[in-house]
Order: structure tokens, then C-alpha cells, then sequence
């Protein structure tokens, strides 16, 4: 009974999509009153009807009801209670719907914090948003029904995956779609001015908060998702350049510049074309990585699904979406002003290169995935790019635009001179080329690649703190913690965002310039040494999960002849599926990680042990939680909520700004 | 109207690229064009990746059976495949030349002396030229070479125990059997 009652809500609310994405947005058109006020409540009542199919959804898999094919596909009876949720997005059918549900979240949440928008507009935003749910609902109604019964009954589920069986899966997903998702507003605002022709400062300022609060997202559900690989595959890699992995990046780049494009729009009414593009960029992007995702055109280690049938639906639907955003844009856009004119030293030049270069890193990334598939679909070779194509073409894309991160917040709108910038920096620079000098000479080897890491990363993070210390020395009266109470929150998570990038780099050169790796035969007693430290294996033991059985290796880790730390890397063996899991130990340390993982056993009680040394790894994800900081401090600004509070007096909500 | 048409760039690109989705739908990733079985395995002759100046030459190996596997540290796969050889390569059947393909030689050596070698000597095509050549697409490949130098089977991705036992062995034992 349960799953036809959600298929059920998915078919109202196919019809509530329907109505919502046509009526509002022809009564804005047409100046209909009472067709524009059906967005809100229909986008409310959209959401309600997408919580009770996933409710549904949830009390299905916690109630172990087998005859729902997909809850037999993803979960068993043993499946420990976490796990049975987090099966909930363990498969195609739910992620499409936790895609739905995480749309109508949004869709909501714009309905909310509409007040003090014009009219037209939410009608329009709405309505937008209407047709994308609309699209997802027949997609899954028609290829991915989450609720299809089995024809056999059958005594228990083929349980989840073991890989998504951790903390980190029951996370990771939901962040993810939460950003990327979350820019279907900013892409709907856009759509919206372009259909309302009012892409304007206003415009700017309201999209603004959407796309921090996405992108900051975004941020924590890659950032998730690189660590759950980190810990879980086994081998200490954070990062591949997977196919899937890259689908997640490329709307983080179009939505980086896109925050940055925006802060142009917003303070000189420039960049507005590209803002526009890039707001469709960035949800353009989202689409495609879905339908790279789930059509299975690209192979990966993810693969979820492969079904025709489902490919064509999406790209017909991505055919619909981008196309037509396009389409407006090319028919719209000719006819939007430029901004305010700026020299060619100013702030407005280095957020330009910034966004052509993050567009180009984007495009780049997009070239290596799908590559491949456009040679082959040719007839021409085929063939696969790999990490070797990343790193070459990335690097020299990157580094000028950390350079002018440290340069750009200090330069002035309109017009800056180098040489007053020049001599503001003169400390941050100095200070910048000894640490890139002193780091790697104190750890002993020097290299190239990590002094550039290291210079960059101190260049950002000392620039930066150049420019807070002019905000609030007390050099011209006021005190230090008074002035920098007052600072707006906008500044200071731009500078805490720019921080974490630093701490970002920091950890990725160092690791890249500086782990140790040992894949070593050990047997109970011998020790292996790893930089500081030293192991040492004292035997294995056996025992049982809730739905598996696990064998637990047993290490000591010492410093001179002191215990620091025991670990215990484990290898999970679950009767529902041939391979064993491997589970790593690791001991984490603000200056690096020790990561022990067990391979394979040889003669007796020894084993394959993977031993590394991961220096300042940690950092990596520090950095990622930091840069996403800065976005929920820019959030906190007081700006966004006095804009309201002016504009909520405005009984027709329609002269904001104007 | 000059002005214009820079806005429907975007578009057409676009277009472009759903076109290639498009196809991409009715390719199969893993299907590849195998024109080279059955044809004289491509002539290389290319320094080693364990001994800088050595040179490893497939005309050196005519009168044997023989297989080429192509690996490189950075690759995923070849982490899953490589235990599966270094257990073949015990049985001593037939020589195991590997190609390092794109690589560096200090990564390579690293990852042999970490997982253990099971070639007999490993070809280093730095530049990816042997490759090319040999049409590969994706690491790991491998091919099957006869003793007259003919391709004889194509792996491609991470040969399993399982193909090598059912699909490998049998069509070595065959080979080996004619003159």
C-alpha cells in the first residue's frame, strides 16, 4: 500500500508541476494577477506532495518491504537503521528522487524569502523551477519509478553496496545535490531577468545569497566525497578525475566564477551577460552531470546505471533546458547594456581574467571527460584521458588566477596602480618567497612544484591578511576588536574562503611533494619505519558487524620507543557480495596522517600491509570546510537582510531598486 | 547583427555537444575496434623502464608466445589487475613483456618494487607512441602475440582470473602446439 500511496503523490505532483510551470509564468506575461499568485502556494504544495512519496520512500526500506523492487535492490533485513536511509539515494531510482525532493526543497525555500521580490519575478523563478520538477517527475515516473513492485516476492533484499556503507555516504550525497541542485535558483533568477528583461544590480543582489549558499554547499559535498574515497578505496588517493568526480567539479568552477561574477553586477552593474551565462552555465553543468552520470555513456568506476532508454529521456530533457536557456539568451542578451566603464588595472579586470580562467578550468575539465566520447562518436579512435592530461592542463591555469586572488580584494573598483598595490604587498610578498623557501628546505627535499604550492598558498593567506590588518589597524583611531566586529560578514568570508584555498594548496603539495608510501610483507612483530614514526604489526583478530564479518589487523605506532597510537585497519567481508571491503586505519594529525590498510594475507600469519605517511593531507578538507566558512559567513551579512527589511514596506514589491 | 551572432555561440557549441551525447548513447564504452588481430603486432624498439640504455625490441621475442600488457602507475585499473599477473607470471607459461605507457621511470619503478614485477622486462613508451601503434585506448590492454609476431587476442581492461584460466590459457596451450 505504502509505495502506490508515493506513486501516487509523484503523479499529483507531475500535475502540480505542470500547472505551475505554465500558468505563472504566462499570467507574468500577460500581467495576470491571479496566475502569478499560484506560484507560491503551488511550489508549497509541490514540496509537500515530493515529502510524502519520499516519506514513503523511507518507511518502504525502514519496513523491509521486499516487494518494492528497488527497496529488494538496495537494502536487506540486516542493514543497520543509518544504512537503510542512506539506501534511500544508494540507486538510481532514489537518487532521481532525492534529486526531486532537494529541488522542491529549494523551490520552497525561494517561496519563503520571496517577500520582497516583485511579483512577476517569483511567478517567473517559480515557474522555471516548476518546468525543471516537471521534467524529473516524468523521468521518474516514466524510466525510474522508485515505487515498481517485484513480480516475485522474494525473503530478504540483495543489501547496499558495502563501498556506501559509511558515515561518509550517508552525507555525501545529499550535500552534493543540495549544491548543485541549489543552482537551479540562480539559474532560474536568470531565466527569470531574461524573460522580465530587468537583468540588473538588484537582480545581482538577490541571486547573490542563492548561489553563496549553493556553491557553499557544493563545496562540503565534494569535499566529503574525495575524504570517503581517502579512507574508504584503500589506497590514500583523494582524488581521481573520474568521470562522476568531475561531473560534481565542473559545476563548482562555473559556480565560483559565477559568486564572483555576480559581486561585479551587483557594485557596477557590469558583467551582466556573463553573469547570465555563467548562471546557466552552472546549472547547465549540473544537468550534464547527471545525465553523464546516470545515462552511462561514460564509463567509470561509479557506473550507477545504464539504460538507454533513461539516456535519451535525459538528454532530451537537457536538450529542452540548456537549448532553450541558450536560445533566450542569444535572443535577450544582444539587447542588455553594459555596466559602468573600467580601466585596464582595476578590481573589474582581475575578477574578469578570474572568471575566464575558472571558465576555461571548467571547459578543460569538461574536453578531458568527455573526449573519449567525441572522438568515438566520430568514428574516429579511441582512447581515455587520464590524470597525466588534468594536471598538465590545470597547473597553468591555476596559478595565475591563486596569484590574482592575492592581488584582486586589495585593488580598487574602476581603476587601481599597480605600484601603490605593489608597495601595499611588499611584506606579504617578502614574507610569501621565504616560506616558499624555508618548507621544503626544512623537510629535507627540495622541489620545484612544492615551492610553488608553498609560495602561493603563503602569498594568498599573508595578502589576505594584509588587507584585513588595513581594515582594522588602529593606526587611524578605533580599536582593533571594535573595527573588526563592524567589518561586514561579506568581506570576511571572502577572506575566509581565500584562506582556505591556501590551506587547500598547502595540503595538496605537500602530500603530492612529501607522503610516503610502503606496500610491505609483514609478519606479527616486524616494524616498518614511515617519517617520524614506526609500526608495528602485533597479529590479526576476527569478529563480526551487524551484517558482516570483519578481520582486524593490530598495529602500534611509536615515536622513539614511546606508543603514540595503536591501529586497526580492518577487512570486511559481507556474505552478500564476493569481495572483501578493505577499511583503513588512520591516524590523523594536523601535520599528517598515518594510513594503514591491509592487503592481501601470504604464507602464515603475514600479510600485504599498504603503510603511508600522508603529510598534511588533513589539510586538503580543512581547507574545503574553510573556504565553505567564508560562504556561510558572506551568508550571515546584514546587507541581505536590510535589503529585505527596505523593501518589505513596498505594498506592490515591483520599484525595488528601480 | 555582427554582434549578435557571438550570443548564439554558446548555442551552437551546445548543440554540437548534445549531438556527440546523442551517438554516445548508442556506443558502447567498452566495445573497441580490434582491426589488429590477426596482423603483425607493431615493431617497437625502445629502451627499458628497469635499465636506462637497454633496449627492448619485439623482434626479440619471434619464437615465442608471448603477452603484452600495457600498464602505468597512474592507472586505477592496473592496481586491480597487477596481483592477477604477478600469480600468472609464477606459473612461468609464457614471458609477460609489460609496456609502461605514459609514465614516469620514477614512478614506474616505484609502483614495480611496490607491487612486485611480473614482466620480464617492461618496454617505457614515455611519449605514448608504442600506443599509439597499438591502438590503445585505455590502461591496462593486453595483447596476445603469436610466434610469428601475429596478434593473436585483445584484452582490453583488467584481465580476472577467471579469463585468464577459461579464455588465455587454453588459446596459449593451442598456439604453443603449432610449430
Amino acid at each position: 500500500m505504502i509505495p502506490e500511496i508515493g506513486n501516487f503523490a509523484l503523479m499529483v505532483a507531475t500535475a502540480v508541476a505542470l500547472l505551475l510551470g505554465t500558468l505563472p509564468i504566462v499570467g507574468a506575461a500577460r500581467g495576470n494577477v491571479r496566475w502569478m499568485a499560484m506560484a507560491r502556494p503551488a511550489a508549497r504544495l509541490l514540496f509537500v506532495l515530493v515529502i510524502i512519496a519520499a516519506g514513503c520512500l523511507i518507511a518502504s526500506l525502514v519496513g523491509n518491504d521486499f516487494s518494492d523492487m528497488y527497496v529488494a535492490e538496495v537494502s536487506s533485513r540486516a542493514l543497520p537503521l543509518p544504512y537503510k536511509l542512506a539506501a534511500f539515494w544508494g540507486g538510481h531510482e532514489g537518487s532521481m528522487l532525492l534529486w526531486l525532493l532537494i529541488l522542491s526543497f529549494w523551490m520552497f525555500a525561494v517561496s519563503v524569502f520571496s517577500r520582497h521580490l516583485p511579483r512577476e519575478m517569483v511567478a517567473r523563478i517559480l515557474g522555471v523551477m516548476g518546468l525543471v520538477a516537471l521534467g524529473f517527475l516524468l523521468f521518474i515516473i516514466l524510466t525510474s519509478d522508485p515505487f515498481e513492485r517485484m513480480a516475485q516476492l522474494v525473503a530478504d533484499g540483495q543489501d547496499l553496496n558495502p563501498l556506501l556503507q559509511d558515515p561518509g555516504m550517508v552525507a555525501h550525497p545529499p550535500m552534493l545535490y543540495m549544491g548543485y541542485v541549489g543552482f537551479s535558483v540562480a539559474f532560474a533568477f536568470a531565466i527569470a531577468a531574461l524573460l522580465g528583461g530587468n537583468l540588473d544590480a538588484t537582480w545581482a543582489r538577490w541571486s547573490r545569497p542563492w548561489t553563496t549558499v549553493a556553491w557553499t554547499f557544493l563545496t562540503v559535498g565534494i569535499c566529503l566525497g574525495s575524504a570517503w574515497a581517502y579512507y574508504t578505496l584503500g589506497w590514500g588517493g583523494w582524488w581521481f578525475w573520474d568521470p562522476v568526480e568531475n561531473a560534481s567539479f565542473m559545476p563548482w568552477l562555473a559556480g565560483t566564477a559565477l559568486m564572483h561574477s555576480l559581486a561585479v553586477t551587483e557594485k557596477r552593474g557590469g558583467f551582466k551577460v556573463w553573469t547570465v551565462l555563467l548562471a546557466i552555465f552552472a546549472f547547465s553543468l549540473s544537468l550534464l552531470g547527471t545525465f553523464l552520470v546516470r545515462s552511462g555513456v561514460l564509463t567509470s568506476v561509479h557506473a550507477f546505471a545504464s539504460d538507454p532508454r533513461r539516456g535519451v529521456f535525459i538528454l532530451l530533457f537537457l536538450a529542452v533546458v540548456i537549448g532553450g536557456s541558450l536560445a533566450l539568451f542569444a535572443w535577450r542578451a544582444p539587447r542588455v547594456g553594459l555596466g559602468e566603464r573600467f580601466e585596464l588595472i582595476s578590481r573589474e579586470t582581475m575578477l574578469l581574467v578570474n572568471n575566464v580562467l575558472f571558465l576555461a578550468a571548467a571547459a578543460c575539465v569538461l574536453l578531458g571527460t568527455l573526449y573519449p566520447l567525441i572522438l568515438d562518436s566520430l568514428g574516429l579512435e579511441k582512447l581515455s584521458v587520464g590524470p597525466p592530461y588534468f594536471d598538465t592542463v590545470f597547473v597553468p591555469l591555476m596559478v595565475p588566477a591563486l596569484f590574482l586572488m592575492g592581488i584582486g580584494p586589495l585593488a580598487r573598483w574602476r581603476q587601481t596602480s599597480l605600484p601603490q598595490i605593489g608597495a601595499r604587498l611588499k611584506w606579504a610578498a617578502g614574507a610569501s618567497v621565504i616560506t616558499a623557501i624555508a618548507v621544503p628546505l626544512l623537510e629535507g627535499r627540495f622541489s620545484f612544484m612544492v615551492a610553488l604550492g608553498v609560495l602561493l598558498a603563503a602569498w594568498i593567506f599573508a595578502s589576505s591578511m594584509t588587507n584585513l590588518w588595513s581594515r582594522i589597524s588602529p593606526r587611524d583611531g578605533g580599536q582593533v576588536g571594535a573595527k573588526l566586529l563592524a567589518l561586514p560578514r561579506g568581506y570576511l568570508g571572502m577572506l575566509c574562503a581565500h584562506c582556505g584555498v591556501a590551506a587547500f594548496i598547502v595540503g595538496i603539495t605537500l602530500v603530492k611533494g612529501y607522503e610516503v608510501e610502503k606496500d610491505v610483507r609483514m609478519a606479527v612483530g616486524d616494524t616498518v619505519a614511515l617519517g617520524p614514526y614506526t609500526a608495528r604489526f602485533n597479529g590479526t583478530s576476527e569478529g563480526s558487524g551487524p551484517n558482516y564479518l570483519y578481520l582486524r589487523g593490530d598495529f602500534d605506532v611509536l615515536r622513539g620507543d614511546k606508543v603514540v597510537a595503536t591501529m586497526h585497519p580492518e577487512k570486511h567481508k559481507f556474505p552478500s557480495k564476493g569481495e572483501p571491503m578493505t577499511d583503513a586505519a588512520i591516524s590523523p594529525g594536523l601535520l599528517g596522517d598515518l594510513y594503514i590498510s591491509l592487503g592481501e594475507p601470504v604464507a602464515g600469519s603475514a600479510w600485504v600491509v599498504r603503510v603511508y605517511y600522508k603529510p598534511f593531507i588533513d589539510w586538503i578538507w580543512g581547507g574545503c570546510l574553510i573556504m565553505a566558512a567564508g560562504g556561510a559567513l558572506a551568508l550571515s551579512d546584514r546587507r541581505y537582510r536590510q535589503a529585505r527589511r527596505q523593501t518589505e514596506f513596498d505594498p506592490y514589491g515591483t520599484t525595488v531598486g528601480a | 547583427m555582427k554582434k549578435s551572432i557571438v550570443f548564439l555561440l554558446p548555442m551552437v557549441v551546445f548543440v554540437g555537444l548534445a549531438w556527440v551525447l546523442y551517438r554516445g548513447l548508442y556506443l558502447d564504452p567498452r566495445e573497441v575496434p580490434t582491426p589488429l588481430i590477426g596482423k603483425p603486432a607493431p615493431d617497437f624498439h625502445v629502451e627499458s623502464l628497469e635499465t636506462p640504455g637497454r633496449q627492448v625490441d619485439r623482434k626479440d621475442l619471434l619464437g615465442k608466445v608471448w603477452l603484452l600488457n600495457t600498464w602505468a602507475s597512474w592507472c586505477v585499473a592496473c592496481r586491480q589487475e597487477h596481483p592477477v599477473l604477478v600469480e600468472f607470471a609464477k606459473t612461468g607459461l609464457i614471458p609477460i613483456v609489460g609496456l609502461d605507457y605514459k609514465d614516469s621511470r620514477v614512478e614506474g619503478m616505484r609502483w614495480l618494487a611496490q607491487f612486485g614485477n611480473p614482466y620480464q622486462t617492461s618496454a617505457f613508451d614515455e611519449s605514448g607512441r608504442i600506443g599509439i601503434d597499438y591502438g590503445i585506448y585505455a590502461v591496462p590492454e593486453s595483447f596476445l602475440i603469436d610466434k610469428q609476431g601475429i596478434i593473436r587476442y585483445k584484452q582490453i581492461g583488467p584481465f580476472t582470473p577467471e579469463l585468464l584460466e577459461q579464455t588465455l590459457v587454453p588459446l596459449i596451450q593451442r598456439l604453443n602446439a603449432q610449430s
